[in-house]
């Protein structure tokens, strides 16, 4: 769980840097989206290195869901006669949504996927001008798509909240001062990924960036 | 006070089992919730029905014997304290409380309220003690052990195993027992010769009694009646990095 998800993590600050690129225009947004396929050449053939990145992403995300799926079928088996009154989940909300919460991001990385990489569900949908694919993506009369993203965003900043603080556990953080630390470091970076991933569709959604 | 309980009864292991409702009147404030137990099971002996079975011993907090889901919290509503520590003042006149057993599969119900933790003491079997003969105490003073390392470990040693962490944890898991009982040997220097052995014979037989796994969810602290920080089980993580990793081949070092 905590290894496959720093993988995922780092992807994810990779991925929100190259996106605040579109505020730099859209010459330079394509550009960087072209260098990303030319990364590496001639060594590598063509997007050589983002079928390396996409081969490595997908075995993460696979050993992730793995991963807790046994957790999530460990803990029915766990409990198999329920609490006839149980009290919510007094813990963070962050940590009692990460299963649905999970769910919801996964559906959200399918749809991405098929609207910016493969283009089949964007209006634009023409691979070699990604800053028209965005802007058009999150024109204001396509309101449900920002909205889908925000939600999608939302959750990923409360599976992040949880995931970063529960992954330095598993990998041994072990003092009380430690353990405040990881949760205000879990939370800020939730935050600013949130902010960094939704600044993008509502820049496009009020115009700054057309 | 007059209550309303709706208590868990269940003839045996085999049976189904199901929530029944009493009604208890003159309930005294400053009862325990056990003796308010009492209270109801001499009123149904002397109309001649089955009393209801619960665990207790020491009705002092520090045996670990009772344990009571009351209204979904494990020990009822008053933080670091055990259901026999629990007084009926905590409670208001009018009101319904549920009273279930701990629920996991690692916990089969006997009798009612009565569980076993037979499971726990696997897990304490399979590494929790130091097996060198140390004779007496010897003297304080030649052993040194860190005055921050002492607390840490004196902290994990009030576990009573009470199960408190299981029933409350959403997973079902055992690992705030398992860590506590791995931290207070695994910080003292008599616990250093078994250390990494003892962390993966403990996580092994939790896992084999049947717990569930850990997700840092963090209830099991919550409810803990003697308050084992949630840091237990990142000690307990650490050593087994280490037992896996860097000691896998040497057991006993």
């Amino acid at each position: 769980m905590a290894v496959t998800g720093i993988l995922l993590v780092l992807f994810l600050i990779a991925h929100m840097l190259g996106n605040l690129k579109i505020f730099s225009g859209a010459t330079s947004f394509d550009h960087y989206a072209h260098w990303l396929r030319d990364l590496g050449v001639p060594l590598l053939p063509s997007a050589g290195f983002l079928w390396i990145q996409r081969v490595g992403l997908l075995a993460a995300v696979l050993l992730h869901i793995w991963a807790a799926t046994v957790l999530a079928l460990r803990a029915r088996a766990a409990r198999p006669v329920r609490y006839a009154h149980r009290k919510k989940v007094r813990g963070s909300y962050a940590a009692r949504t990460m299963r649905w919460g999970g769910v919801i991001i996964l559906l959200f990385v399918v749809y991405h996927i098929l609207d910016l990489t493969t283009g089949t569900l964007n209006p634009v949908g023409d691979p070699s001008r990604p800053y028209a694919n965005v802007v058009a993506d999150f024109a204001p009369e396509r309101w449900y798509v920002t909205a889908f993203y925000t939600l999608a965003i939302v959750a990923l900043g409360f599976h992040l909240r949880h995931g970063v603080f529960s992954a330095l556990r598993s990998l041994g953080q072990q003092t009380p001062r430690g353990e405040q630390r990881a949760r205000l470091v879990a939370l800020v970076f939730a935050v600013v990924l949130c902010a960094g991933y939704l600044v993008v569709p509502f820049a496009v959604l009020t115009g700054l960036v057309a | 006070m007059n209550l309303t309980l709706r208590i868990w009864r269940q003839s045996g292991p085999q049976d189904k089992g199901r929530m029944v409702t009493y009604q208890v009147d003159d309930v005294s404030p400053d009862m325990s919730f056990l003796e308010m137990l009492d209270v109801l099971n001499e009123r149904l002996i002397l109309a001649g029905d089955e009393p209801i079975a619960f665990d207790h011993d020491c009705r002092e907090g520090i045996c670990g014997m009772c344990g009571l889901m009351i209204n979904g919290d494990a020990h009822g509503p008053q933080r670091g304290t055990t259901a026999c520590q629990l007084h009926m003042r905590q409670f208001k006149d009018g009101d319904t409380i549920d009273i279930e057993p701990w629920r996991a599969r690692a916990f089969p119900v006997i009798k009612d309220l009565v569980v076993n933790r037979n499971a726990f003491d696997k897990i304490i079997a399979a590494g929790g003690y130091v097996t060198a003969p140390t004779g007496s105490a010897p003297e304080a003073h030649s052993v040194p052990v860190a005055k921050a390392d002492a607390d840490a470990a004196f902290e994990s040693a009030a576990c009573i195993g009470c199960g408190a962490c299981v029933a409350a944890c959403p997973n079902g898991s055992g690992m705030l027992f398992t860590a506590a009982k791995v931290t207070q040997l695994s910080l003292l220097p008599q616990g250093q010769p078994e250390r990494f052995t003892r962390v993966i014979g403990m996580v092994d037989a939790h896992d084999e009694a049947g717990f569930g796994g850990c997700t840092n969810a963090g209830e099991c602290t919550v409810v803990c009646p003697k308050g084992i920080p949630l840091t237990t089980i990142g000690r307990l993580n650490r050593d087994y990095l280490a037992a896996t990793t860097r000691h896998a081949d040497t057991p006993g070092t």
